[in-house]
């Protein structure tokens, strides 16, 4: 009998299994993976409508102008871009992300710059440079999911603040920062995604923006921005970075193409004081050596053609209609006991359901209806957020955002119907029009599930 | 032999079953089978047809797989399979059917009260909920009733934690069981053919839930197998987990979990086809009883292929 083409390993038994346990880093006792995990393989099922993703709508890049860029990249550099580059990056593309930091007002030194790959490995980056085991790490309540991981992975001591419509809740940072001055304890730095939030869709107020610069200037205290989506906005007035309003002393800044151009290219940044470059230089030659150079060179070709920003305006009109589709489908059909998120930029909208909704558990459920969204607690360190969950408006059609929000909704309704015959509370009326300006205006999202959480 | 490795699935447990079936077909491609694998999706019966296997491993957990639908086709197809038949795969899956078996079959099992949501809907059941505490007591367990992992089980403290419980639990199925909780050692029998292996304690690393998550995390329970019992308690645990294993008609292999607590083992459920990956509980009994996985697997297969099916 011929050996099957695919081989694992020939020898994993239990006892293996044990020997490799004994090896396991004390880090990854503390990574978080999981019946979510395997929740979510299932939203990956081609019947079901997943409003789960992150994914940017890469559809209407166009591909004429992709071989066209590619081609030129093979037949006039093609040593050059297959082979190593400068682990900080190559200068052009240093040049390519000055230009999109300089659309937001930002104007930083080209020496502060590193081109990493993706945002994802700039926040890894940083918090390897900075982060020993137990240290504090403030991020917001929710905060980023794919940033949990990697606190974790450092073995930081994650605190999160809650958000509210006006993002990070600056007074409730200012009383963890004392709490811990008597603690005598110094957090590594404050991590925050201010503008559209992934996942909560919420954007920093200027005046937390100025306080919170103030704050890490008056207590050297360090802030990562992470800026994904600034510039995907659809409302509203632009808002000055913390970059700008520090000017990069305190403030260390992430950034990504991953939104406006293309995550499949993997091409992030970081904007960091020297001292701190330095460090973040010798963890990415230890990580990959350096960013790919293919990828660099598209970029440069890219923004060579001086049409980024035509690509961007373009992807502010789909997603501005999908949001729109979003909101009205939420309007419709979830229930009056829910509230949420309707950011004006951004990929994500953040729904709050009755205390009682686990979203884990109501996700099990959806998936029976093949719709799929991100339970809240993904966003938690601590166990919270199981009554909110993240939609996510940019990957699908509007009809498939309405059919998927129509479905979940229906879900849910299942859930309140079924809690009050189990309690006999009186239903709530429907959702109204009205209710929804009420939430928007009062600038206060109830995040937080009223009481404990579960076990 | 050709064996077809049916796989995936819809169930929630997907992804549990994948990495169970790519297993099972690495140790069937070692021991020289010709492996046939198989999602199943809605071209299963085309690709058994086709296909035309001498047997069927059957490493789907969950719904679909492990509740005898699967069982049926490839009875109907005329394929022998692995595991239990469809009737003890049916009463396996189903936790409160499993409970009123046991209990008529004498074998331990915490008490228990099931209810459908439609009771709750259109009967009013909520008036019932009231006796719960004197007759059951505080904290317990509320779980959906089919369904092969921990997904959807949580604990009541009091009597305020139950309506959200219960609505997680229905989010898994239409029936949930209330259970009194039992605490003790969490103890898993895997029977193969009919034969008990050494016994496994499942000893989690922190909180006192043995969790979905650990269950199938490296590091995060730690298993002892052979569990650390007294010759009584490993006869008494042993003698209990093939009576479960008889009274719900399993065959070829099954897994008893059991919790031994003040009063004795107790038997919280029998899992019709139990998790076959690298961190699974029933490949390390063999292991423990001096089988290798390929070991395991052949020794499956054979009672498969010589069957006798309640």
């Amino acid at each position: 009998m011929p050996e099957p083409p695919h081989r694992r390993r020939a020898h994993a038994r239990s006892s293996d299994l044990e020997r490799y346990a004994g090896l396991f880093a004390q880090r990854t006792q503390v990574m978080r993976s999981s019946a979510m995990r395997d929740l979510m393989a299932i939203t990956a099922r081609p019947d079901v409508i997943s409003l789960a993703g992150g994914l940017p709508d890469t559809s209407t890049f166009p591909p004429k102008a992709f071989a066209a860029q590619m081609t030129r990249i093979a037949q006039e550099s093609a040593a050059e871009a297959l082979q190593y580059g400068p682990t900080e990056g190559f200068r052009e593309t240093v040049d390519c992300i000055i230009e999109v930091m300089g659309a937001e007002g930002m104007l930083p030194d080209p020496d502060d710059v590193i081109v990493t790959t993706g945002g994802q490995q700039a926040i890894d980056l940083i918090c390897k440079a900075l982060v020993d085991p137990g240290d504090a790490v403030i991020c917001e309540a929710p905060t980023y999911p794919g940033a949990i991981p990697v606190f974790c992975s450092y073995q930081a001591d994650t605190i999160q603040i809650e958000c509210d419509g006006a993002g990070m809740r600056i007074d409730e940072l200012e009383a963890t920062l004392e709490r811990l001055d008597e603690e005598g304890r110094r957090p590594k730095f404050v991590y925050s995604v201010p503008t559209f939030q992934n996942p909560a869709g919420v954007t920093m107020s200027l005046e937390r923006r100025q306080r919170l610069v103030e704050l890490a200037r008056s207590r050297e205290l360090l802030v990562v921005e992470d800026n994904p989506y600034g510039l995907l906005r659809f409302g509203g007035d632009a808002l000055p970075p913390l970059y700008q309003l520090d000017g990069g002393d305190f403030v260390i800044y992430v950034g990504t193409l991953s939104k406006i151009l293309s995550p499949g290219i993997r091409l992030g940044w970081a904007v960091a004081p020297p001292p701190v470059m330095e460090k973040v230089v010798l963890g990415k030659q230890a990580a990959d050596l350096c960013t790919s150079t293919l990828t660099q060179y598209f970029v440069r070709e890219y923004f060579g053609e001086g049409s980024w920003r035509q690509y961007i305006e373009s992807l502010i009109g789909i997603y501005r209609s999908r949001r729109d589709a979003m909101v009205e489908a939420l309007e419709r059909y979830f229930p009056a006991q829910a509230t949420w998120t309707e950011p004006d930029g951004g990929l994500f909208i953040w729904a709050t359901l009755p205390p009682y909704i686990d979203t884990s558990d109501l996700l099990a459920k959806a998936l029976r209806e093949n719709v799929a969204f991100v339970p809240g607690q993904a966003a938690y360190v601590d166990g919270r957020g199981r009554n909110s969950m993240r939609l996510n408006f940019s990957s699908g059609s509007e009809d498939e955002i309405r059919e998927g929000i129509r479905r979940i909704g229906k879900t849910i309704a299942g859930q309140v119907e079924l809690y009050s015959a189990l309690t006999g509370q009186e239903l709530e009326v429907p959702a109204s029009p009205e209710r929804q300006k009420s939430v928007e205006t009062e600038n206060v999202l109830p995040f937080r599930k009223t009481g404990e959480g579960g076990a | 032999m050709k064996v077809a490795v049916l796989k995936g699935g819809r169930s929630l447990e997907r992804g549990i079953s994948l990495r169970s079936g790519a297993r099972v077909e690495d140790a069937l491609g070692r021991l020289g089978h010709e492996v046939l694998p198989l999602e199943a999706d809605g071209d299963l019966v085309k690709r058994l047809t086709d296909g035309a296997p001498d047997v069927a491993f059957v490493a789907m957990h969950g719904m679909g797989g492990e509740d005898g639908t699967a069982q049926e086709l490839l009875e109907i197809l005329g394929i022998p399979f692995t595991g239990p038949g469809v009737a003890a795969c049916a009463r396996c899956i189903d936790k409160v059917l499993a409970k009123h078996e046991l209990r008529s079959a004498g074998i331990p099992t915490p008490d228990w009260f099931a209810f459908n949501e439609t009771a709750f809907r259109e009967l009013g059941a909520a008036d019932a909920l009231g006796s719960l505490e004197e007759r059951l007591g505080f904290p317990l367990v509320v779980k959906p009733s089919r369904g092969g992992s921990a997904l959807g089980v949580k604990f009541a403290e009091s009597w305020f934690d139950v309506p959200e419980a219960l609505v997680s639990a229905f989010s898994y199925d239409d029936r949930v069981l209330l259970e009194r909780f039992v605490d003790g050692r969490e103890l898993a029998v895997s029977v193969l053919g009919g034969q008990p292996l050494p016994t496994v304690e499942a000893i989690p690393q922190a909180g006192h839930s043995y969790d979905f998550e650990a269950r199938y995390e490296i590091g995060r329970t730690s298993f002892v197998c052979p569990a650390d019992l007294s010759d009584e308690e490993t006869v008494a645990v042993t003698e209990i987990a093939l009576g479960a294993y008889g009274a719900l008609g399993c065959s070829g292999f099954s897994r008893v979990d059991l919790i031994l607590g003040a009063d004795g083992p107790q038997v919280l459920e029998v899992n019709a086809i139990p998790g076959l990956t690298d961190t699974s509980l029933l490949p390390q009994a063999a292991e423990a009883a001096g089988m290798s996985f390929e070991q395991l697997v052949e020794k499956i297969l054979d009672l498969a292929l010589t069957p006798v099916r309640a």
